[in-house]
């Protein structure tokens, strides 16, 4: 059997000896404001750091994850206060310096996996909050693994370019003619938020392609769905108050935040305020549609094998007519996922299977099982194809091929296992 | 937040897991995915005798006939043979320590024989008796007399000093059924004959429009943990 | 070298439904809670998901969620005068291993118990007098009364979201549902689940016969529904893989999907897994449990000292445990003193199968508790004045999903293979429906548990020792339940019927319920019971024993609705009550 079973120890188990019921408290931190602490915290949550900032198994924000790139592997840095492996000994400026422009205390540039310019956007007052907030978490000693960058893109000076190109240093400006709460949510999209960090297409040297922000982009394996009113793979059917219950619970009427969505409603937007999410909700709304792709009709045959894998693997959480069940099993039908102008994420969901957000007020992780075992490349293209083009979607096929690259890419991904079948 | 992930395999006798304040643990593609038979695999437990005995007798279990294929055709003997190469013919599950007695017939299974060593047993001595009694093997009778001589295990006349002929039976009996009713993923229901004689569906996940159906034929065709014919374009 | 390692408020010994629900209950009152389980972490993705759960031979003929006996058995024998042996592969019950217990392979049968159940012996004594119970029946009174449980009947079925049907709200008989059952205050959370055609044809033959059928309450979803944690289970698909299988789709309540979600986010609990627990450890005057000795799956072993302990493994394992660890007086037959290992019992089940020859009934759609019921002679529903025996059972069909290894029906005089054996599978599989009856076992004298004087398990301790058989009681009574049966399929429109009575000694081989009963059994005097009515021990105050291990005998219902009602009733003491003044009895003896 392929199934591993070892767990990580998430909670120290001296925290159940007798008396204490929750975890020990962390060392007291160094004598700062408990209100700019408070605020910090806010703002982690915000910035959505410790989504990156923390490896499966280990501390907050000890840092350790891989962000695969084209290029390579970039792991997060330690931003506990540890002095010696994580950011305790980095001045104010220091932090400052690294939010706003992207390079350490050593004054080296660091990868643009680290948003620098989404955070760029973070007023000073706030970026100082962070950092108090930073400081007053446990530190951790703990060194995470080097990049995977190939010459020449392991020499960091190279970023002194990419950063001419793509970095717009400086704060947020609210547009005058906008109303408070719109630009509040436009300071959380383009500021702490760095949803454009995946939800823009990318150049080919990963810079944000300013014209198409927040148009859908590919990162890690996954296709950052279109946030533009465009109607099948963007928010255009979407309410605002849909934006809201999805950000807030992790599912809505139309859709359940998988893949890497997955994490970050949990981490980041499910604990939000209602009113930051209302008003990002106000700004997405308000972005123009993108223009809408004519795409190419599928083969009859495709479509027949593609319905008949549905039917028997499908249909027992998502239904025959693809409705599935509201806020249970997401619908097929109208999801913008899956009629994406790019497959990458409908087929990564087929391949590995996904697991939706877990959150306060929707605990439980609806997991969808992996295929990459029992289908065929031809097979998965067959039933993302029926997907995407069934009970009223339209998208462009899939082909066997481009199912057997990311197949290859997501075998690969640093964090995964050996497949476990036999 | 607290990281909550699957961190890395933990083989039977690693350290206990420990799990708790992160929520449950996910990891993507990881699974305790069945062990498939390979299509082309030739018996690996069975001597070519035994094989004899075994194809012989499963065709008179499930013979072939007008109604469709029979036990050898499903690929009853493959399956068997499968079975006693693992964990099942090994009998790691049971508990498989003495002292052994006889036992009640309330009590059930008390042979120190695993199911592997149960068939080599009983096919040895079977073969030794029909050798006795008519100077042939068993899979060299005629059917009728085939039919008659199973008759005699199943009943518990046939006695024979090493194995209680009738717990062989038994045993065998119920590895047909399994050979000839299972998944195709196991080796045996080829092309799933098994399943389309009586009409089950296989392998399927979601019946909920066909409830209600009173009296109606099931649509669909039946459909293995591996798929079907029509999953290809 | 035992690691001793630091204390905790609770420990659980085991984590199926009661483990889970303890757990649940008492974090949320503040305590730290860990809880021990022997078997392996399990959930829906990586144990039985949608992709390979529907795998009959796996999952049941080679038992892959269920207990090994290579790790942990017991011996069987049908009396005193045999010589117990090994059970040495799983037949007649199949208890759980693995978090989840056998909550995961479990059908979803939730049952309340008839008032009249829960005190079974004074109600039988005041309706049919002493002669009514011969001298060896050695049943009891519980302890509880079925209004005391009410509401945490209520409560696991809102857990669980059942569908069914309510019989009687607050004394106000309902017509379809259960006229028999007792007052409930509030309907079931969901409507029936879609009825099929063999359960319809019964009910409808039942109806005409004067009987009064009704939707089986399963805890197979009718429709998603969030639980009142916030948990959330989809809607039920009939996919026939259920009884002895894991859900797939999340549609059957287990541990995984009710409770697990929310316990598993909270900071004050722990599980550990693949940690079997050796003996729970007492102070020197043998009154208070200091903790357990446990070994992990590398074989390091472990002193856990913990404030409250509570024995939530399967109700064997909970006697064993007792034993192991010098808790409580054992059981003497002979002399019929001692409490633990007492009244043993179990569930008589028999059945009739009913063959069409037009019907189409697509036997293979189904659900665990997917079926049409009969109570009219269940418990104490029909007078058993003149019968020879006292308790019922239900009577109904179930459809579960017809498994073909397991199910593959024939009538009288079928040969068990050759070709007429394969002519007569091919003409009925999908024409026959068969009716299930699920009878009460009266506690006996004769029938108890202790330690086996050979056996012994991996680590070297003695294997529980079973000493049980159906007594005069449970045939008469399976024998009556088999004719109504017989009654009502003979009235289904069929072209025969075959009648399948349970005769003879109690056999481990063939399955029949994993509704083992009884050996510590709860009570209101400590000469005759072990545990008080919340489920702690007579003789070790910091010490709950969670389970049907509890029930003075077993009626006519499957157990998890009462195991669960406990298990609750026992966490609201612990939290309104044990926690003020720990360490004490709740019952003064």
């Amino acid at each position: 059997m392929g199934g591993a079973r070892a767990i990580l120890a998430a909670v120290a188990l001296g925290a159940l000896a007798s008396g204490a019921v929750s975890q020990a408290p962390a060392p007291a931190p160094p004598a700062t404001n408990a209100a700019l602490v408070e605020q910090g915290r806010y703002l982690a949550i915000l910035g959505d750091c410790a989504s990156c900032h923390t490896r499966p198994g280990g501390q907050p924000y000890a840092g350790g994850l891989p962000l695969t790139t084209p290029f390579g592997a970039i792991y997060s840095a330690n931003i506990t206060p540890d002095k010696d492996t994580g950011i305790g000994s980095w001045s104010e400026a220091d932090f400052y310096r690294a939010m706003h422009e992207g390079r350490d205390d050593q004054n080296h540039h660091l990868y643009p996996a680290m948003p620098y310019p989404y955070y760029t956007r973070v007023p000073r007052a706030e970026v100082d909050a962070i950092r108090a907030y930073l400081l007053s978490v446990k530190p951790v000693g703990y060194t995470p693994p080097a990049n995977t960058l190939p010459f020449p893109l392991n020499i960091r000076w190279g970023l002194t370019f990419w950063n001419w190109l793509y970095l717009k240093e400086g704060d947020f400006r609210p547009a005058a003619r906008r109303s408070a709460q719109w630009n509040r949510g436009a300071y959380i999209v383009q500021g702490p938020g760095h949803c454009g960090a995946c939800h823009t297409p990318k150049t080919l040297a990963m810079g944000d392609k300013g014209d198409d922000a927040l148009r859908g982009g590919v990162i890690d394996n996954w296709f950052a769905p279109d946030l533009s009113g465009e109607r099948r793979g963007g928010l255009g059917s979407w309410s605002a108050a849909d934006i809201v219950e999805f950000l807030k619970t992790g599912r809505n009427a139309r859709s359940s935040a998988s893949g890497s969505m997955s994490l970050v409603v949990q981490v980041s937007t499910a604990k939000m305020t209602d009113a930051d999410l209302s008003a990002v909700a106000v700004y997405l709304k308000s972005l123009p549609a993108a223009k809408a792709a004519n795409p190419a009709s599928p083969r009859t045959a495709v479509m027949t094998a593609g319905r008949a894998i549905y039917i028997d693997e499908c249909s027992a959480c998502h239904t025959m007519n693809g409705v599935g069940a509201t806020r249970f099993f997401p619908p097929l039908a109208g999801n913008a996922n899956v009629q994406s102008s790019d497959p990458t994420t409908l087929d990564h969901f087929i391949l590995t299977g996904t697991q939706t957000a877990a959150t306060e007020a929707r605990p439980t992780a609806l997991s969808m099982p992996a295929f990459a075992w029992k289908l065929t490349n031809a097979q998965v293209a067959a039933v993302a194809t029926y997907i995407r083009n069934s009970w009223g979607n339209a998208a462009s096929p899939v082909s066997a091929d481009t199912v057997g690259k990311l197949r290859g890419k997501v075998a690969a991904h640093p964090l995964r296992k050996p497949p476990g079948r036999v | 937040m607290t990281a909550g992930a699957v961190l890395g395999s933990a083989p039977l006798g690693a350290a206990a897991a420990v799990i708790g304040g992160a929520g449950v643990p996910w990891t993507p593609d990881e699974a305790a995915y069945p062990l498939t038979a390979d299509p082309a695999r030739k018996y690996g437990f069975f001597s070519q005798a035994e094989a004899a005995f075994v194809e012989a007798a499963v065709a008179r279990i499930v013979p072939a006939d007008a109604l469709g294929p029979g036990a050898v055709e499903a690929g009853v003997p493959i399956f068997i043979d499968r079975q006693l190469a693992g964990e099942f013919g090994q009998a790691t599950r049971w508990y498989m320590k003495g002292p052994w007695a006889k036992g009640e017939k309330t009590q059930g299974y008390q042979s120190r024989y695993t199911p592997a060593q149960m068939y080599r047993t009983a096919i040895k001595v079977i073969d030794e008796a029909v050798g006795r009694a008519a100077n042939t093997s068993f899979a060299k009778l005629k059917g009728e007399d085939q039919d008659a001589f199973l008759g005699r295990l199943e009943t518990g006349d046939a006695q024979f000093a090493d194995v209680d002929a009738k717990a062989f039976f038994t045993l065998f009996l119920q590895n047909v059924m399994e050979g000839f009713f299972c998944d195709p993923i196991h080796g045996g229901n080829r092309g799933m004959v098994g399943w389309k004689l009586i009409g089950f569906p296989g392998a399927r996940y979601d019946h909920r429009d066909y409830v209600l159906q009173y009296g109606k034929p099931y649509p669909l065709p039946p459909v293995s943990i591996a798929g079907r014919p029509g999953w290809s374009a | 070298m035992t690691q001793v390692l630091p204390k905790v408020d609770v420990l659980l010994i085991g984590f199926g439904w009661t483990g889970a629900i303890l757990a649940q209950e008492l974090t949320d009152a503040g305590l730290g809670v860990l809880a021990l389980e022997r078997g392996q972490w399990r959930d829906t993705p990586i144990d039985f998901a949608t992709t390979f759960a529907q795998d009959e031979l796996r999952y049941y003929w080679r038992k892959e969620l269920f207990e090994r006996p290579a790790h942990d058995t017991l011996t069987i024998r049908n009396t005193l005068a045999e010589t117990a042996l090994p059970m040495r592969d799983l037949g007649s019950f199949l208890p759980g291993s693995g978090v989840g217990g056998a909550g995961i392979h479990w059908n979803g049968q939730v049952w309340r118990y008839l008032p009249s159940d829960l005190v079974a012996k004074s109600h039988n004594l005041a309706r049919y007098g002493k002669a009514a119970i011969p001298p060896d029946m050695t049943i009891q009174d519980y302890g509880v009364t079925y209004d005391e449980l009410e509401p945490y009947y209520d409560k696991f079925e809102y857990l669980c979201g059942v569908s069914g049907k309510a019989g009687n709200i607050n004394g106000a008989i309902q017509p379809g549902g259960d006229p028999f059952e007792g007052p409930r205050t509030r309907d079931y959370p969901n409507p029936p689940l879609d009825m099929p055609y063999g359960p319809t044809l019964y009910g409808q033959a039942a109806a005409a016969l004067g009987l009064h059928p009704f939707p089986h309450p399963a805890a197979n979803m009718s429709r998603p529904y969030t639980n009142p944690l916030g948990a959330q289970l989809g809607p039920c698909t009939y996919c026939g893989f259920c009884e002895k299988f894991g859900c797939g789709n999340y549609s059957k309540a287990s541990p995984q999907t009710t409770i697990l979600p929310v316990l598993l986010r909270k900071p004050n609990f722990v599980l550990k897994t693949d940690s079997e627990v050796l003996k729970i450890n007492l102070a020197a005057d043998g009154k208070t449990a200091t903790g357990v000795t446990y070994i992990d799956a590398a074989g390091r072993e472990f002193e856990q000292p913990a404030d409250l302990v509570i024995l939530s493994a399967y109700i064997l394992h909970n006697v064993r445990l007792l034993l192991l660890s010098g808790i409580g007086k054992p059981y003497d037959p002979v002399s019929g003193t001692g409490v633990i290992g007492k009244n043993y019992a179990y569930q008589i089940t028999s059945s009739v199968n009913v063959f069409y020859q037009d019907k189409i009934l697509n036997p293979f759609i189904g659900a665990g508790a997917l079926g049409v019921i009969t109570n009219d002679y269940n418990g104490d529903n029909f007078d058993h004045s003149g019968l020879g025996f006292i308790g019922g059972g239900y009577i109904g069909v179930l459809q579960t999903g017809a498994r073909p290894i397991e199910t593959h029906p024939t009538p009288d005089g079928t040969p068990k293979w050759g070709a007429a054996w394969k002519k007569a599978v091919a003409a009925n599989y999908l024409r026959t429906s068969t009716i299930a009856t699920h009878g009460a076992v009266m506690s006996h004298r004769g029938n108890y548990l202790d330690l086996d004087p050979t056996y012994r398990d991996v680590y070297g301790r003695p294997l529980l020792r079973m000493t049980f058989d159906y007594t005069d009681n449970e045939h008469r009574m399976s024998g009556y339940l088999t004719e109504q049966a017989a009654r009502v399929g003979r009235a289904m429109g069929a072209r025969e019927i075959k009648v399948n009575k349970r005769v003879g000694s109690w056999d481990v081989v063939p399955y029949q319920t994993t509704h083992n009963t009884g050996g510590a059994i709860m009570g209101t005097d400590p000469k005759s019971s072990a545990l008080n009515k919340y489920l702690q021990s007579w003789d070790v105050a910091n010490l709950f024993v969670m389970g049907a291990t509890a029930f003075p005998q077993q009626a006519g219902y499957n157990p998890t609705g009462t195991v669960a009602a406990l298990a609750f009733h026992a966490a609201e003491a612990i939290k309104t009550q044990y926690l003020k003044d720990p360490g004490k009895p709740l019952v003064q003896a």
